[in-house]
């Protein structure tokens, strides 16, 4: 186990295209890293260049203390899970778990202990004898897991391994992850493009977009307190409603004017925070969940906004019911006892302590 | 409308896609059926004239299909002619030397080109096939220069050497297709594992590439065994002689056509491609990269 520097890492393809663009991070010993980001944000490539499989254009990855830029994949002590398994057709699972350890000379009996503690740790010990062919997507992905167990090594790479499962299979297999890694606690560096599986499985999210790193922390911190708009808008499910707003002075406090109707009141811890922003054209970020149906017991930075409905969509335990406001679509979550219906008025609260005001140009959360 | 009126116009779509189902099974039985006739006839005739004595051959009597006195004399007289088993061990010596030669090459040749990414792979692997595009009706001059340089015009080993020419381009391009076939993550996962390139190809590429490897070795088999101007053009002496020159210039002696004995030396020569065929094609066609990933 160890820890993993990336230090200014480049990655720039022939033409100059630029994957990934001078990024640092620092992963803690033990620790479960999530790399999220949209297609292409170079969070793949990232992973690649740790694991040895892609050069690097400039910069330095270290593991466990040591500059690895220039040694191969096999030297590093890594193993690697990919998103379509890549299990070895011809092998069984135990070969295809054992094929690591053979190459690096172990013995026999260590072999098949270390297998055999795999295979118990992964629930696959009455598939040892099979054929990757004859295994559902699930017990590949697991066999593909325990390939990488046997070996205990340094860090654990994964690159997108729920995508090719079901929805059911993929959210089993999540919590299994997190098993493995609570029982093994090899640091380990995961790269998703499910926000979701970033927030359930990691010690911190790392943010990635256009190959830089738009923010790390806990999934929390990320949550909460979000440093740019991407992020913001990145991570949570559904989606951070966007609305460009002005602040205005009103009397001694500030207001989050949306338009001549829509006008909320800054909470008053925040008023200092914004007051430079007096005047000027921003975004006003809120969360759905933080925008739910009227009730006459309000507290304090709870704010009553109007609206008139456009879509309702009924998920059960709660009830998606989207608006328009100045064009832009809006989606609050209420209760589905409101009985909210389409194309009619219904009171919101707009919880104003959840607020995020964000620079129009930079994106920047202030 | 009524539950009936629809009931009975499903009843005549499934009723009409019966019969177009029968339809299409008379068609392929009868195409099937020309093709095997057109392929089997020659074989049938074969086989047949094989079993016939000179005699009855030359008699011209009575149907040319049918035997009268089916004899074995023409296979014993050929399985103890001297010269024959000479030209049968040649044929099996030079053509297993081709194989090897060709597979090795061409496996090797296919991996780094698909696999290994330097500069030029991708105008070479275009090259490599580009010149099984040269027929080898016009090579064999050239080669015939090479040859004498070598000291090997009339010696069975020069074919060793001519057969993998004609061989190398068609197998190597067999293999970088299949090589390329297989996932890029198999090899990524054997270089995380601890594998060397060399480790990669003998335990993950060849294993999982064999249905492709069969295909390329049929075919090396096919050029080495069936070849007939290489060695008309080489070869001059019985001794050196392989099968398919030495049948045609033993047993056709000026204007004599020995056909019953042709005939059953073109069954015996037959027999080695018939059993590697119909052993080999099941393990060809079975596929061995199921499972390997999300399929």
């Amino acid at each position: 186990m160890a820890e993993v520097r990336v230090r200014k890492v480049v990655k720039e393809y022939e033409g100059g295209v630029q994957a990934v663009k001078g990024i640092d991070l620092d992963i803690k010993d033990h620790e479960f890293v999530v790399l999220v980001g949209p297609s292409g944000c170079g969070k793949s490539t990232t992973l690649r260049m740790i694991a040895g499989l892609e050069e690097i254009s400039s910069g330095e990855i270290e593991i466990d203390g040591e500059v690895v830029n220039d040694v191969p994949p096999r030297d590093r002590d890594i193993a690697m899970v990919f998103q379509n398994y890549a299990l070895y057709p011809h092998m069984s699972v135990f070969d295809n778990m054992a094929f690591g350890l053979k190459l690096r000379k172990f013995s026999k009996e260590e072999i098949k202990k270390r297998v055999d503690e795999a295979a118990r740790i992964l629930d696959i010990a009455p598939l040892l004898d099979r054929k990757p062919r004859a295994l559902s997507g699930g017990q590949r992905q697991r066999v593909a897991m325990g390939r990488a167990i046997v070996r205990n090594p340094k860090v654990f790479l994964f690159d997108e391994p729920l995508s090719n499962l079901d929805a059911k299979l993929r959210v089993q297999m999540r919590t299994e992850i997190k098993k493995v890694h609570q029982t093994v606690k090899t640091t380990t560096v995961y790269v998703t493009h499910d926000q979701i599986e970033a927030m359930t499985l990691a010690d911190r999210v790392v943010v990635m977009n256009a190959g830089i790193i738009e923010q790390v922390g806990s999934p929390q911190e990320l949550y909460h307190h979000p440093k740019t708009r991407f992020v913001a808008g990145f991570i949570g499910s559904p989606a951070m409603n966007f609305m460009p707003c002005t602040v205005v002075e009103v009397g001694a406090g500030l207001h989050i004017k949306i338009n001549d109707k829509i006008v909320l009141p800054v909470p008053p811890d925040r008023v200092e925070r914004y007051r430079p922003f007096k005047n000027k054209k921003m975004i006003f970020g809120l969360r759905p969940e933080h925008l739910f149906e009227y009730t006459e017991q309000g507290k304090p930075g709870w704010t009553r906004v109007d609206m008139l409905t456009d879509v309702v969509e009924p998920m059960g335990m709660e009830t998606m019911v989207h608006f328009f406001v100045e064009g832009t679509a809006i989606c609050a979550r209420v209760d589905p006892a409101t009985h909210a219906a389409p194309n009619e008025w219904l009171a919101l609260t707009a919880d104003m302590n959840q607020m995020h005001l964000m620079e129009v140009d930079s994106g920047k959360v202030v | 409308m009524s539950a009936t009126t629809m009931e009975s116009r499903a009843a005549k779509r499934a009723n009409s896609l019966a019969r177009q189902r029968v339809w299409a099974l008379w068609g392929s039985y009868i195409a099937l059926g020309v093709f095997v006739i057109i392929f089997l006839v020659p074989p049938f005739y074969t086989i047949i004239t094989s079993l016939k004595t000179s005699a009855e051959i030359s008699a011209q009597s009575g149907s040319p299909w049918m035997v009268k006195d089916p004899t074995l004399e023409n296979f014993w007289y050929l399985i103890t002619y001297p010269n024959f088993q000479i030209y049968y061990l040649n044929s099996v010596m030079i053509t297993v030397l081709t194989v090897v030669i060709s597979m090795v090459i061409s496996i090797l040749a296919a991996f780094s080109l698909s696999r290994m990414g330097f500069w030029g792979s991708q105008a070479l692997s275009t090259g490599v096939f580009l010149t099984y595009l040269v027929p080898p009706s016009l090579l064999f001059i050239p080669l015939f220069q090479i040859v004498g340089m070598l000291g090997l015009i009339n010696s069975v080993w020069c074919l060793a050497l001519l057969y993998p020419t004609l061989a190398v381009p068609f197998c190597t391009w067999i293999m970088i297709g299949y090589f390329s076939s297989i996932p890029k993550e198999l090899d990524e996962a054997a270089l995380i594992d601890g594998a060397g390139y060399l480790q990669m190809l003998f335990k993950i590429f060849i294993p999982v590439a064999m249905p492709g490897i069969i295909a390329a070795t049929i075919f090396a088999f096919t050029v080495a065994w069936g070849a007939f101007l290489y060695p008309l053009a080489y070869l001059y002496t019985s001794n050196q002689m392989v099968l398919t020159v030495g049948i045609i210039s033993d047993l056709i002696r000026g204007d004599v056509f020995q056909w019953g004995k042709i005939m059953a030396a073109c069954l015996l020569a037959s027999l080695p491609p018939i059993v590697i065929y119909a052993f080999l094609m099941d393990y060809y066609v079975a596929g061995l990269t199921a499972g390997a990933t999300k399929g």
